[in-house]
């Protein structure tokens, strides 16, 4: 009886475990999949990148998961089966680095610079920063994210104090609600700023460029497929890349 | 009366149950910095936002109770057509995904949007405010109020009101003195689940209030930023939230069970 018992918990045990493994992806059956961490704002054009790739390779599919760098490198410490790691920051680089995720030299492939942004129609008389935006609602990202670090040390150096409503976690949930109209303004990357299209309107920060955001990628240590991960790599620091990137609004 | 036993066979799925709720908790809890936790969780930005969960959720439970128990009576005496609707449009909220209720606030209540609009011609701007997150976290909390009361409410034996008012007592005095001292039990369970609740809302304050800290960035939502910035904080905020959770919850089963006093 008490074999009975213990055979039932064993048996559960593995059921369980069975269960919480069930998620994890499986291999696909033909071809290679290459696996690509990126930034959230590199999203539309590491995708179209992608589709490059494996139109060049075929057999080969790319898969993309696009989040915040932190948390993209807390996955990867964890261990997430990834070949290519991409950052909006040189901190969490160096963090993948320092962890000994990323494979020697992680190239710095293109910069993102801020903008200010305004619904459409500008309702609230913005005019830049300046005191246009006393009273207004302001939102901006949360220092710490790569945006806001950037957003903290642009207003340093311009020696103005913003006064926000709201400290995002992620760039395009200032995009959104300034594209909603609940917040007066947002600092965001320009290429969120281009990525809004005529939802918003775009007012230049003077002096944007003390404040860069420089992207770098790197091939991941763990991968298995280090040879088509220098392919992906090479394909974004090259000149199709550097042009889809370009075309985005990077590089400013 | 005893009870025939289980078949013995059901300890395999049990245990594969236990196991899949278990391991992700437990795997959080080895993982938290037990050593640094006091100074984690005295840091400014955790403690407002401890405060200000706090104090929203007590709002919130209040708002929920206020506008709730009332709806809850109704129902509970409704058949037909109309009370199914209105049990439909009081359970929706609870099975909503987060970010869609938050979406849908915003598009009643948003600045640009008609009523919205309307209320902040009137000098009533709810944009980013600690109003609105009381507001996202009773859209989301009341049902669980309401659903909980109504079931107590429904098999609660008309008997002892009937008697009541036979004897003269007036409805408010049935409703106060008879009625919902019969499912106190279930109000301070369904109270205790709208806080529990309005506590872990996340999507709908995201969305509609945004989030600074001491106005709008609840507990929730600094672990979600500081996920971010730094996962041992998050961690810590984590530990807070999983035991005032299990505490609400011990303490819901306590009421349920019935070990509230009846009169």
């Amino acid at each position: 009886m008490r074999r009975g018992v213990a055979a039932g918990l064993a048996a559960g045990l593995l059921l369980g475990a069975t269960l919480l493994t069930a998620c994890a992806p499986a291999p696909s059956g033909s071809g290679t999949t290459l696996v690509v961490f990126a930034a959230s704002s590199l999203n539309p054009t590491f995708a179209t990148l992608g589709r490059e790739f494996e139109a060049a390779h075929p057999g080969v599919t790319v898969t993309f998961s696009f989040d915040g760098s932190a948390a993209l490198v807390d996955q990867l410490k964890a261990g997430a089966p990834a070949d290519v790691f991409a950052s909006a920051d040189t901190a969490n680089m160096d963090k993948a680095g320092t962890a000994g995720l990323i494979g020697d030299g992680p190239a710095q492939f293109t910069t993102n610079s801020l903008t200010l942004i305004v619904p459409r129609g500008n309702p609230a008389g913005i005019t830049g920063l300046d005191e246009s935006l006393d009273g207004r609602k302001l939102v901006i990202c949360a220092d710490g994210v790569p945006c806001g670090t950037a957003t903290r040390k642009l207003a340093a150096a311009l020696g103005i104090t913003l006064e926000p409503v709201s400290e995002e976690t992620k760039v395009t949930d200032v995009r959104t609600k300034v594209e909603s109209g609940q917040a007066d303004a947002g600092i965001v990357y320009v290429t969120d700023a281009r990525a809004s299209g005529t939802k918003v309107e775009t007012l230049p920060i003077t002096g944007a460029d003390t404040a860069r955001n420089v992207y770098l990628i790197g091939t991941v240590t763990a991968s298995t497929q280090a040879t088509l991960a220098a392919e992906f790599v090479a394909l974004v620091t090259g000149e199709l890349g550097q042009q889809a990137l370009k075309a985005a609004g990077f590089g400013g | 009366m005893i009870r025939p036993p289980l078949p013995r066979w059901l300890l395999l799925p049990v245990t594969a149950a236990v196991v899949f709720l278990a391991v992700p908790l437990v795997a959080l809890l080895a993982r938290v910095p037990w050593m640094r936790l006091p100074a984690l969780l005295s840091a400014p930005a955790a403690v407002d936002a401890f405060l200000l969960s706090l104090r929203t959720c007590a709002v919130t439970t209040l708002v929920c109770l206020v506008l709730g128990l009332p709806l809850a009576l109704l129902l509970s005496r409704g058949t037909g057509r109309w009370a199914a609707a209105g049990r439909t449009l009081s359970t929706v909220p609870m099975v909503l995904p987060p970010v869609v209720a938050g979406l849908a606030l915003l598009i009643a209540l948003g600045r640009r949007e008609p009523l919205g609009g309307w209320l902040a011609a009137g000098g009533i701007d709810l944009a980013f405010t600690t109003t609105a997150v009381v507001i996202a976290q009773t859209f989301v909390a009341m049902p669980y109020l309401v659903v909980s009361v109504e079931g107590a409410l429904r098999s609660t034996p008309d008997d002892y009101a009937i008697t009541a008012a036979t004897l003269g007592a007036s409805p408010t005095t049935v409703l106060w003195r008879v009625s919902l001292p019969l499912v106190a039990p279930a109000v301070a369970s369904g109270a205790a689940l709208a806080f529990a609740r309005a506590l872990g809302e996340f999507g709908a304050t995201l969305t509609f209030a945004g989030s600074l800290q001491g106005t709008t960035r609840t507990l929730p939502l600094e672990i979600y930023l500081q996920r971010e910035v730094d996962t041992d904080t998050a961690l810590a905020l984590s530990v807070v939230l999983i035991a005032i959770a299990a505490l609400l919850v011990a303490v819901t089963a306590r009421f349920s069970r019935g070990a509230w006093s009846r009169p």
